[in-house]
């Protein structure tokens, strides 16, 4: 038997249904704007970023300070992650390799992962939780402090000085530690195959190096400049559009890391896809 | 009451700004009804002031009364809604980048919290500046005249420290070393005594009079520091809700039975 509810009470209950679903309209409608901000924001960053690119007074002090702190001031961490990269890969495909008889090309494979994929994915990777934090952090503590806009007082523009520079020299400097931490990968490999077997060093890397081609070399070095633009372009937006508290300096750091990462995968996803399509 | 006191400060001002104008005085900063506002959030609201050339204008008000807003509006650090700030009669909402670049070769600003590049030594914190406002300086030039700002703040010494080695008071004079050393002709000074003792706030107050006659700048003071008013001020003007709630000189303020103006003055 259905229960008739009064008039009164289904209006009450359609009233209160209706006011729940505006606000969910509302928070939604909020959201949207909010990522469409975000969105323009980033598109805003980028179009200033590229006209004081190609501006002129280019800050070539600063660039080449931001060059030797992105790249002489990695080469411990990447030294130690490149050959402990290579020496791992070894160790792990070794036995593999030799269950079916073909440790022989174990040079070769180790140099063609590293070159087309390790290197360039897992150095990007450790630099985006180097250098990109270290951008936000120091860029977001900047604005807390009131530095930014001192710069801007002192007519000097803060987006040529800090962000045109850390962005350029993070493109430049990070293809180059990708290069050495393959080689530091190669000669890791050769130390794990020394391990258990016995490898000269010139042939090992002959090996490694006559496996390598051309088309496993170009598009991994093109991709790496894409990771470079990524972690500058990310640490130096998430710095920029820090909040105003010290708690945003944290924030922007981690977001730093987090988005840097997360970009630098599809990224790599999207040039895998390319090179494919080219090399077939 | 609040009538009659306006009348009384009205007078004042006026007696003010004539002698002001008397004296030869030209305006260095006018500004006319401006407003501004964060969203829905009104922080000033119809303002209009004048700084004579050679004064200390010291600007009084509760936090977030818009103060700090007021002088940011002035370098062109944020845009007004409506309304003209005139500096040297040039209006600063029309000025484009290399216009506002110009403009605040003539502005000094002390940051609250003194702004210093936490990277650079004391040395390249004073450089900085100058490298890119006095283009046409020698390197010789430029050591000198760091040599002789920090020498007119007291701190020869600290050279080559860097801002984290330093106490806070002399993170505020080395601030104000930075602004001084590119000549300025006004002087915006963002809270300049805030958190500092009894002591160095005295001594940074009476620093700002030694800079004025020295470099014969005219200045905008923003605080809430009774004690550095009373030190700095030629002429005051208290803000409330953005609004310009009272102007005239410190006698007037300091005799008021207004209630606003008597719990800052008791």
């Amino acid at each position: 038997m259905k229960i008739k509810l009064p008039v009164t009470k289904a209006k009450e209950i359609a009233r209160l249904q209706a006011l729940r679903l505006s606000d969910k309209t509302i928070e939604k409608t909020q959201a949207t704007n909010n990522f469409l901000t975000d969105i323009a924001d980033v598109v805003l960053f980028i179009t200033h970023l590229l006209k004081e690119t190609f501006s002129r007074n280019f800050e070539i002090r600063e660039f080449l300070h931001q060059c030797f702190k992105i790249g002489y001031k990695s080469l411990p961490l990447i030294s130690v992650t490149g050959t402990i990269m290579g020496f791992v890969l070894t160790i792990q495909s070794r036995p593999v390799l030799v269950r079916f008889g073909a440790e022989t090309i174990l040079p070769g494979m180790v140099a063609v992962s590293l070159i087309r994929e390790m290197g360039p994915v897992i150095t990007a990777l450790i630099c985006a939780g180097k250098v990109a934090s270290g951008m936000g952090a120091e860029l977001g503590s900047m604005k807390v402090s009131e530095q930014i806009e001192a710069m801007e007082v002192s007519s000097t523009h803060p987006m040529r000085f800090l962000v045109v520079t850390r962005v350029l020299a993070a493109t430049l400097m990070i293809p180059l530690l990708i290069l050495y931490a393959d080689g530091l990968g190669i000669l890791g490999s050769w130390i794990g195959a020394n391990i258990k077997g016995d490898v000269s060093f010139i042939l090992f890397f002959s090996q490694a190096f006559s496996t390598i081609g051309f088309i496993d070399f170009l598009p991994a070095v093109v991709k790496s400049f894409f990771f470079g633009a990524v972690i500058g372009l990310v640490g130096c937006y998430k710095g920029y559009n820090a909040g105003r508290g010290t708690e945003s300096v944290g924030k922007a750091a981690n977001s730093a890391v987090v988005l840097a990462s997360l970009l630098i995968l599809i990224v790599d996803m999207i040039a895998v896809q390319i090179t494919d399509m080219i090399s077939k | 009451m609040k009538t009659e006191q306006t009348e009384q400060t009205d007078q004042t001002e006026s007696i003010l700004v004539d002698s002001a104008k008397k004296s030869g005085k030209e305006t260095v900063i006018e500004i006319n009804n401006l407003y501004k506002s964060f969203g829905s959030l009104n922080v000033l609201v119809n303002l209009s002031l004048k700084l004579y050339d050679g004064e200390n204008l010291v600007v009084l008000g509760k936090s977030g009364s818009g103060k700090s807003v007021l002088i940011k509006c002035i370098v062109g650090l944020l845009r007004s809604d409506s309304g003209t700030i005139n500096v040297f009669n040039e209006n600063v909402m029309t000025l484009n980048r290399s216009g506002l670049d110009e403009m605040r070769q003539k502005i000094g600003f002390l940051f609250q919290s003194g702004a210093l590049y936490d990277s650079m030594t004391v040395k390249e914190n004073l450089e900085f500046p100058l490298r890119r406002m006095k283009k046409h300086l020698k390197q010789k030039e430029i050591d000198d005249k760091i040599i002789e700002a920090l020498e007119n703040v007291g701190l020869p010494e600290v050279i080559d420290k860097m801002p984290s080695q330093l106490s806070g008071g002399m993170r505020k004079r080395i601030s104000l070393a930075r602004t001084i050393v590119v000549d300025p002709k006004i002087i915006l000074y963002d809270e300049p005594t805030t958190g500092l003792d009894p002591v160095t706030s005295e001594e940074i107050s009476l620093l700002i009079n030694e800079v004025q006659k020295k470099y014969k700048t005219s200045s905008i003071i923003i605080t809430h520091d009774i004690e550095c008013a009373r030190t700095t001020a030629d002429r005051l003007i208290m803000l409330k809700d953005g609004e310009v709630y009272e102007k005239g000189s410190l006698n007037k303020f300091e005799k008021s039975t207004d209630e606003v103006i008597k719990s800052f003055f008791k």
